[in-house]
C-alpha cells in the first residue's frame, strides 16, 4: 500500500522544526508503524538524508518508550494501543499521515519525535511508592487483600508511563497519570499508612513541573493505550481533598501536639 | 586461570546461612563512603540500586532508557516462582532446587541453585509488601499457576504483566531511594567501557545519548545488571535497545564469558510474516495450560484449522510426552515444533508455525474463564495478527528469548575481574542449560534484593581502596578510546545500513546456532562471521555527529560488538559435543530424536577468555558436581 507521512523535523531543542513530507510505495500491512518508520529511515540513510528520531523500545506496547502523534492523535487512531502495535492494515491506501511529537511543557523536545518525560520520573520520586525496605516484610499471606481491591489495583497499576494522556489533554496535565499510580497504591491496605502524603505530594510536584490542571474533558482516557479509567481521576480528587482537609488539619495538630 | 567458584560445602540447607555469617560488614556509618555503579535498571540492576541505597551505599544507576521504567524486565508476562506451597500441593525450596536443577540439564551450581530457591519465599513476600498487584482469591489470599517444566502451582502472577508490576515495585524503590538522595540516576545514558585500576573495576566511561557527551564516573565497584545478549540474532523477543555491549566490554577487559552457546529458544512467538519485521512477540507460555498445541497428521495440509478433523490433527507434545503434555519444558516444545515444521506439517502462510488452539478450553472453561485467564493475552494476538483466537486456533513458532550464559561470576556474584559484579540474565549463574518459565524474575529479584547486597560488603570491606579522579590516566585513556571508535564507525559512510547488517548476522546465527546445531553448520558460520565483519567495518554507513542524539549511532556501536560476540556463540557450540538443554547439537541425539548429554566429558562450566579479535578464544573449566540432585536423562514423559 501507499502512505503519505508528513514528519515533524527539528535537530534539537534550540532550533526551528518543520513538517517535512515523504512518500512511501511499498507498505505491507502486515508491519507495524514502527516497523514502517524503520523502513523509511533505511531509505533516508541510504540516500544519505539523517533517520527520524523516535523513542521505542520493548516494540510490545507495555515499555511505554515509543509515543507520538498521529493525525492529532496520541498512538493513532486504533483504541487501547501504542504505535509499536498500531498495524498499518488499519490504515487506507493512499491515506495521509501527519506525526508530530508528544507537545507539552513538561515534555521538552530532545530530536524529531522524541520528547523528555524524565518529569513522570520527578513526580514517582515524590511519593509514588510504599516505603518498605527489601528485608522487612511480612508473609505474603500475611496481608489478605480482597479480589475486587486486587483486580481494581491492577487496572490502575496497568500505566505504562507513555505520556500519552498528557500529549492528548488540552491543558496538558497528568491527572491520569497521577490518578493512576495514587488509585493503585491507595487501594490496597499496604498503600494506607501513606495515602493522603502520598497524593499532597505527587500532585505538588505534578504542579511544579509545568503540568496542568484537570478539568474534565476525558481524551486522556480516550487515548490511553491501557484504557486507564477516567475513574481514577475521581479517587485522585477525592484523596486530595481528603488529605487537604483531613490530613493536614491531623498533621498540623499532631505537630503542635508534640512541640 | 584457576576459577573458584567460592560455593561453601557441607549441607546444602545451610550453606547461604553460613556463608552469609562468614561475609565482612560495613558498618551503617562507613557505608555512604562507598559509591557503587550499578548499569542497568531491570529487575536485577533497579533493586541492587534500591536495596544498596536503601542499606546507605551511594549508588549511580545507568541505563540507555529514557527512565529506569523501561527496562525490558517490564515485558515478562507469565510469571515468578516462589516454593511457597501455598497451593498444598507438595512444593517445598527442595522440589524447586530440584526443578530448576533438572530443567537446567545439569549444567548450572547446585549451591547456586539451592539460594535461589530459598529466596524465593523472601521475594514474593517483599514484593507483596511494596504493593504489587498480585493475582488473588476471593478469600484475599494470593493465586497461583502452574507453568512449564513444573507439576505443581508455584506461579504467582499479576494478570499477564507480572514483569511490569515487578519492575514498577523496583522502579518505585528507585525513586524513594532518589528522592532520598542516595541513589543518582542516569536515564539516556549508555556504558561504553568499563575501567580497571590496578586490576579491579573502579569506574565506567558513558556516552550521553542526548548530547553526546563521553563522560568518566569513579566508584568502589561496579556492577552489571545489563541484561541477555540475544539480540546478537536479530529477530528476538528482547527489546530493541537491549544489548551487549556492557558485557562485552567487560569480557575485553578480561572478565570470562560463561556458556556463550546456551541459548534459550521460547516456544510461544508469534511467527514471523516479513523480511521488514524488526522483532518478535512472545505469547506467554502460560497460554500452554489451557492451549493444545498440534499440527495436521498429513504434511502439506492447507485446510482452514477449524476445517480438519480431530482424527487428522496431530497433538504432539502429548502424544510425546503424555505426562507433561503442552507443559514441557521450553526446549523441548521448542525442537518438537522445529521437527513437525521440518517435516512439512506446519501450518500459516510460511509453513513455519504451529497451532495453539483453545477450543476445548473455552468449551470445558466458557469463554469468560479464558477471558479472565488470557484476555489481554488474546487481545494481544488478535491486534498483531488480526485473527481472533477465540474462533481460529493462535499460530505460534519458537524465537531466541533468553540468553542463559554470560559472565561467569562466583558465588558471590562477582566476575573474574576484582570489583566487577555481574546479576540478572547479565551473568550465566543459575538456569545452566535451560531456564524454567517464571525463572527469570526469580533469579533477577533474589540477585538484586537479596544477594549482591550482603555479598558486596565483604568486597568493599576486606579491600584498600586507592582515591581517584576521573582526570586519571586509565580513565582518559579508556575514553579516548570510547571516541576513537566513534570517529571511525561515523567516518566509514559505506553502503549498508546497520540494520541490514545485523539482520545478515542474525540470519547465519538462527540458521546455524540457532535451535538445532551441527559441526559443519558451526564452522561454517565461522568461516563467515569475520567476513561480515570486515564488512561492517569497510561498509557501514551510520550518519550525523557524535556531538547529538543519533540513534544509527547507537545501534552501530552495539552490532559491532555482536560481530564479535556471534563468534564466540558459535566457538561455544561447536566445543561443547553433546546436547543439552537450549544447546542441541544434531550429532548427539537418543533414538528417540531427545537430546543426549555427556556428562562424562561436558559437565562443566566453559569459560572464556578474550585473546584478541578474531582470535579463538581460551576456554577454562569450572567443573560441577551434584551431590543432591543426580544427573538423569531429563524425562518428562
Amino acid at each position: 500500500m501507499r502512505i503519505i507521512l508528513h514528519v515533524w523535523r527539528q535537530k534539537n531543542a534550540g532550533e526551528p522544526g518543520r513538517m517535512v513530507r515523504y512518500e512511501l510505495n511499498n507498505v505491507n500491512p502486515h508491519m507495524s508503524f514502527l516497523e514502517m518508520l524503520d523502513v523509511l529511515n533505511e531509505e533516508l540513510t541510504e540516500k544519505g538524508e539523517e533517520p527520524i528520531a523516535f523513542d521505542h523500545d520493548c516494540r510490545e506496547g507495555i515499555c511505554g518508550m515509543c509515543g507520538f502523534m498521529i493525525n492529532g492523535r496520541a498512538h493513532g487512531p486504533e483504541a487501547g494501543t501504542t504505535v509499536c502495535q498500531l498495524h498499518m492494515r488499519h490504515f487506507k491506501d493512499g491515506e495521509e499521515l501527519w506525526l508530530e511529537p508528544f507537545r507539552a511543557r513538561a515534555f521538552p523536545l530532545i530530536r524529531d519525535l522524541a520528547v523528555d518525560r524524565s518529569a513522570f520520573d520527578r513526580v514517582i520520586a515524590a511519593g509514588g511508592y510504599i516505603s518498605v525496605n527489601a528485608g522487612s516484610a511480612p508473609d505474603g499471606n500475611a496481608i489478605p487483600v480482597p479480589k475486587q481491591a486486587a483486580e481494581k489495583a491492577m487496572d490502575a497499576a496497568a500505566c505504562i508511563g507513555c505520556g500519552a494522556c498528557v500529549a492528548q489533554c488540552p491543558n496538558a496535565a497528568a491527572a491520569l497519570f497521577l490518578g493512576a499510580k495514587v488509585s493503585h497504591l491507595g487501594l490496597l491496605p499496604q498503600g494506607q499508612p501513606e495515602r493522603y502524603e502520598r497524593v499532597l505530594n505527587m500532585v505538588g510536584q505534578a504542579a511544579r513541573e509545568g503540568f496542568g490542571s484537570c478539568t474534565n474533558i476525558g481524551e486522556c482516557e480516550a487515548v490511553c493505550p491501557k484504557r486507564i479509567k477516567l475513574e481514577v481521576i475521581a479517587r485522585l480528587n477525592r484523596d486530595y481533598v481528603l488529605a487537604t482537609v483531613k490530613h493536614l488539619g491531623a498533621k498540623q495538630a499532631a505537630e503542635a501536639g508534640a512541640g | 586461570m584457576q576459577l573458584d567458584a567460592k560455593c561453601p560445602g557441607g549441607p546444602i540447607e545451610t550453606r547461604w546461612d553460613r556463608h552469609k555469617f562468614n561475609l565482612k560488614l560495613v558498618s551503617p556509618a562507613n557505608k555512604r563512603k562507598y559509591t557503587i555503579i550499578v548499569v542497568g535498571s531491570g529487575l536485577a540492576g533497579g533493586a541492587a540500586s534500591a536495596t544498596l541505597a536503601e542499606l546507605g551505599y551511594n549508588v549511580k544507576c545507568y541505563c540507555y532508557q529514557d527512565s529506569p521504567r523501561r527496562a525490558h524486565s517490564i515485558a515478562a508476562q507469565g510469571g515468578i516462582n516462589a516454593a511457597k506451597n501455598y497451593q498444598n500441593d507438595g512444593d517445598s525450596v527442595y522440589r524447586l532446587f530440584y526443578d530448576t536443577v533438572k530443567g537446567g540439564d545439569f549444567r548450572s551450581r547446585e549451591s547456586n541453585v539451592y539460594r535461589l530457591a530459598q529466596l524465593s519465599l523472601d521475594i514474593i513476600d517483599h514484593c507483596v509488601a511494596q504493593g504489587i498487584p498480585f493475582a488473588r482469591e476471593y478469600g484475599g489470599v494470593l493465586a497461583n499457576r502452574s507453568f512449564g517444566g513444573a507439576q505443581v502451582s508455584r506461579t504467582f502472577y499479576a494478570r499477564g504483566q507480572t514483569g511490569q508490576q515487578l519492575l514498577l515495585g523496583a522502579y518505585q524503590a528507585m525513586q524513594r531511594q532518589i528522592a532520598a538522595g542516595r541513589l543518582a540516576m542516569f536515564p539516556r545514558h549508555e556504558m561504553l567501557e568499563l575501567v580497571l585500576v590496578n586490576g579491579r573495576a573502579r569506574g565506567i566511561v558513558t556516552r550521553n545519548l542526548v548530547t553526546g557527551k563521553i563522560e568518566s564516573h569513579v566508584a568502589d565497584a561496579v556492577v552489571l545488571g545489563t541484561g541477555g545478549y540475544g539480540n546478537a540474532y536479530y529477530l528476538t523477543t528482547m527489546a530493541k535497545g537491549a544489548n551487549a555491549t556492557a558485557i562485552w566490554r567487560a569480557y575485553r577487559k578480561g572478565a570470562l564469558f560463561a556458556n556463550p552457546c546456551f541459548t534459550q529458544i521460547h516456544p510461544t512467538c508469534i511467527p514471523v510474516t516479513g523480511e521488514y519485521q524488526s522483532k518478535l512477540t512472545l505469547m506467554s507460555e502460560s497460554l500452554r495450560n489451557d492451549g493444545r498445541i498440534w499440527v495436521p497428521v498429513r504434511a502439506g495440509d492447507r485446510r482452514p484449522p477449524n476445517e480438519i478433523p480431530e482424527a487428522e490433527r496431530d497433538y504432539y507434545l502429548e502424544r510425546r510426552y503424555p505426562a507433561f503434555g503442552n507443559l514441557v519444558p521450553r526446549d523441548i516444545a521448542s525442537r518438537a515444533a522445529k521437527q513437525v515444521c521440518d517435516e512439512g506439517r506446519g501450518v500459516g502462510p510460511t509453513g513455519y508455525g504451529v497451532y495453539l488452539d483453545f477450543r476445548d478450553a473455552i468449551e470445558r472453561l466458557g469463554v469468560s474463564v479464558i477471558r479472565e485467564r488470557y484476555g489481554n493475552l488474546f487481545e494481544m494476538y488478535e491486534r498483531l495478527t488480526g485473527e481472533d483466537p477465540y474462533k481460529v486456533p493462535m499460530r505460534i513458532y519458537p524465537a531466541i528469548h533468553y540468553t542463559m550464559g554470560g559472565l561467569w561470576v562466583d558465588y558471590n556474584l562477582m566476575s573474574t575481574i576484582p570489583g566487577l559484579y555481574v546479576i540478572g540474565e547479565a551473568n550465566f549463574s543459575d538456569h545452566g542449560a535451560n531456564r524454567l518459565g517464571a525463572s527469570a524474575l526469580m533469579q533477577g529479584l533474589a540477585d538484586g534484593y537479596f544477594i549482591l547486597p550482603y555479598t558486596i560488603g565483604d568486597y568493599l570491606a576486606s579491600t584498600k581502596f586507592e582515591k581517584l579522579s576521573p582526570e586519571q590516566g586509565e580513565f582518559r585513556e579508556a575514553e579516548s578510546q570510547v571516541r576513537e571508535r566513534i570517529e571511525r564507525l561515523l567516518s566509514i559512510r559505506g553502503r549498508r545500513t546497520v540494520d541490514s547488517l545485523h539482520r545478515e548476522l542474525g540470519k547465519l546465527l538462527w540458521e546455524y546456532c540457532g535451535m538445532a546445531r551441527n559441526a559443519k553448520g558451526l564452522e561454517y558460520a565461522l568461516g563467515k562471521i569475520p567476513e561480515l565483519r570486515e564488512e561492517f567495518w569497510n561498509n557501514v554507513n551510520v550518519l550525523g555527529s557524535g556531538e547529538e542524539f543519533n540513534q544509527a549511532l547507537e545501534r552501530a556501536g552495539r552490532v559491532a560488538d555482536y560481530m564479535e560476540l556471534a563468534e564466540l556463540i558459535c566457538y561455544d557450540a561447536l566445543h561443547r559435543n553433546e546436547s543439552c538443554g537450549g544447546h542441541f547439537r544434531e550429532e548427539y541425539q537418543t533414538a528417540e530424536g531427545e537430546a543426549l548429554r555427556n556428562d562424562a566429558e561436558y559437565a562443566y562450566v566453559a569459560a572464556w577468555e578474550f585473546t584478541g579479535v578474531g582470535s579463538p578464544p581460551k576456554l577454562h573449566k569450572e567443573p560441577l558436581s551434584f551431590e543432591y540432585a543426580k544427573p538423569t536423562e531429563r524425562s518428562y514423559k
